[in-house]
């Protein structure tokens, strides 16, 4: 069971990393504000099957933290990146 | 037992769907494509994972971790999803 | 197995590291910087580190990578010439200096003996007189009080660097410009709902350091990237900074620390010792301290110097 879910583990470990090959490489900057969110779900996944597979109940806690800091990272990437003077931008 | 079976069978679910996701950031043609693939498949990835795993934490604090985590992902993902579209939609292609 | 799932975790962290060095722009090295952080995370949870993962996502890929992005701002409009990129023969020069470090240090940790010698035995046997859990809790707050207490009083230092920067009319002013508050309707959600949570998440943080992994600082980071997300929505507006409310913050944690330290003298028999049986709750009350002045500490670092002249 252990094995398994350490497997799954790598799994989305995996996609992960081949999505960040793809989302790195742009061409646009909205591609590369993606990668922090990938990094947030999929780390994410992996923590949480890291934690279920070990017995290691405090990588559940860094999960909890990194899903607060990715959401926020995203946001502040978008933020940063956006166009301020955008005249769409009131348009919500 | 069966609550074995069931976990991993959620979580095969939830990694059948990262590498959906995956797949999407990898074959679609433009960045908003790729962003509904980011944001929605993997999401219901991580929900998937999430489920599989309830049985096997302790209850409740646990569990209730793992239901927050994934309320997070999901606000997050809804809404940072709008926010980079919008950085899409000016399309300024890097140098 | 957990060799395959630690041999890709290697993998992406050396390829991550290697394009954001070789990224061409900042706003990109930056986020790459932010994913490179995320990633370590996860490689000090397989060292079984969770406090350290803990700081090192909320620091790492919160905090700093807000501070970085606020710099990358700043130069937005700023292209370097391309002769204003360093020599080769300086980059090579860098390059080598870099790798010597990284083989010493492997050379190191390859090298030690087995079992390598350490005082993790030690310290787990005197935990009980503390009253705490966490053994790294235990070396922060009781063993190595005094580096911790030098290191709260160096934030404080440093933000008192960054204000020095400010012109001499905004001295003491508001950080950061006067931005047109854009109705971005997206961020301003977020920013409603996700403080909360954070807040909930930080203080538990706090309070389960005692135990299990956690810590004042790991709450107080993460309290000051829901502060940051709501000064970034327009939700909230900095005070100025010699607002004595602000710099009473600033300052309690560390000198609450210090006056507890002082007061070992008199209750205890040295600086920064415990009695016995009020340990833990001294302990608990100056953590308390500390996540407040971390929070506001490592928020205005980031807010950067005061840009706004001070109102009347």
């Amino acid at each position: 069971m252990a094995d398994l879910l350490l497997a799954a583990a790598g799994f989305v470990l995996l996609m992960v990393a081949l999505g960040l090959v793809r989302i790195l490489r742009g061409p646009t900057v909205a591609d590369r504000i993606m990668a922090a969110q990938l990094l947030g779900t999929g780390g994410i996944a992996t923590l949480l099957l890291i934690a279920a597979a070990t017995g290691m109940d405090a990588a559940i806690d860094v999960a909890l933290a990194l899903a607060l800091l990715a959401a926020f990272a995203s946001a502040a990437f978008a933020y940063g990146a956006a166009d301020p003077d955008d005249p769409e931008a009131d348009r919500g | 037992m069966s609550l074995d079976v069931f976990s991993l069978l959620a979580i095969a679910a939830g990694a059948f769907f990262f590498l959906a996701g995956t797949v999407g950031l990898l074959r679609f043609p433009d960045a908003l494509t790729r962003l509904h693939a980011l944001t929605k498949a993997d999401n219901l990835g991580l929900g998937l994972v999430v489920l599989g795993l309830l049985p096997r934490v302790d209850w409740p604090l646990g569990a209730l971790k793992l239901i927050v985590i994934w309320l997070v992902v999901l606000l997050a993902g809804a809404t940072v999803g709008q926010l980079i579209a919008r950085v899409a939609r000016q399309a300024r292609p890097s140098p | 197995m957990t060799l395959a799932f630690d041999a890709i975790l290697i993998a992406t962290v050396l390829a991550v590291a290697g394009w954001t060095i070789a990224a061409r722009e900042t706003f990109a090295a930056v986020i790459g910087f932010v994913a490179y952080g995320l990633l370590l995370a996860l490689v000090w949870v397989r060292l079984a580190a969770p406090d350290v993962a803990l700081t090192e996502a909320a620091i790492g890929g919160g905090v700093t990578g807000v501070l970085l992005l606020g710099g990358a701002a700043r130069l937005r409009g700023v292209v370097a010439a391309p002769d204003a990129w360093p020599a080769a023969t300086l980059r090579l020069a860098a390059a080598a200096l870099s790798a010597t470090v990284a083989a010493a240090l492997a050379a190191v940790v390859l090298l030690l003996p087995d079992p390598a010698p350490t005082l993790a035995p030690e310290a787990l046997a005197s935990l009980p007189a503390t009253g705490l859990g966490n053994p790294v809790n235990g070396v922060l707050m009781a063993y190595r009080a005094l580096d911790t207490l030098h290191e709260k009083v160096v934030l404080v230092l440093a933000l008192i660097g960054v204000w020095s920067l400010a012109a001499d009319r905004a001295w003491g002013g508001i950080p950061g410009q006067r931005r047109p508050t854009r109705r971005d309707d997206a961020l301003v959600f977020l920013a409603r709902l996700l403080p909360p949570v954070g807040i909930v998440i930080g203080v538990y943080l706090l309070w389960a350091g005692a135990d299990e992994p956690g810590g004042a600082f790991q709450g107080g980071a993460l309290l000051a990237a829901m502060w940051l997300l709501a000064m970034m929505a327009g939700l909230v507006t900095l005070p100025a900074v010699s607002s004595r409310w602000l710099r009473l913050a600033l300052v309690a944690g560390p000198a609450l620390f210090l006056a507890i330290g002082l007061a070992g003298f008199v209750i205890a028999d040295a600086f920064l010792a415990y009695p016995e049986a009020w340990a833990k709750p001294l302990i608990i009350v100056i953590e308390i301290a500390l996540v407040l002045s971390i929070a506001a500490t490592l928020g205005l670092l980031v807010a950067g110097p005061p840009e706004q002249a001070p109102p009347r």
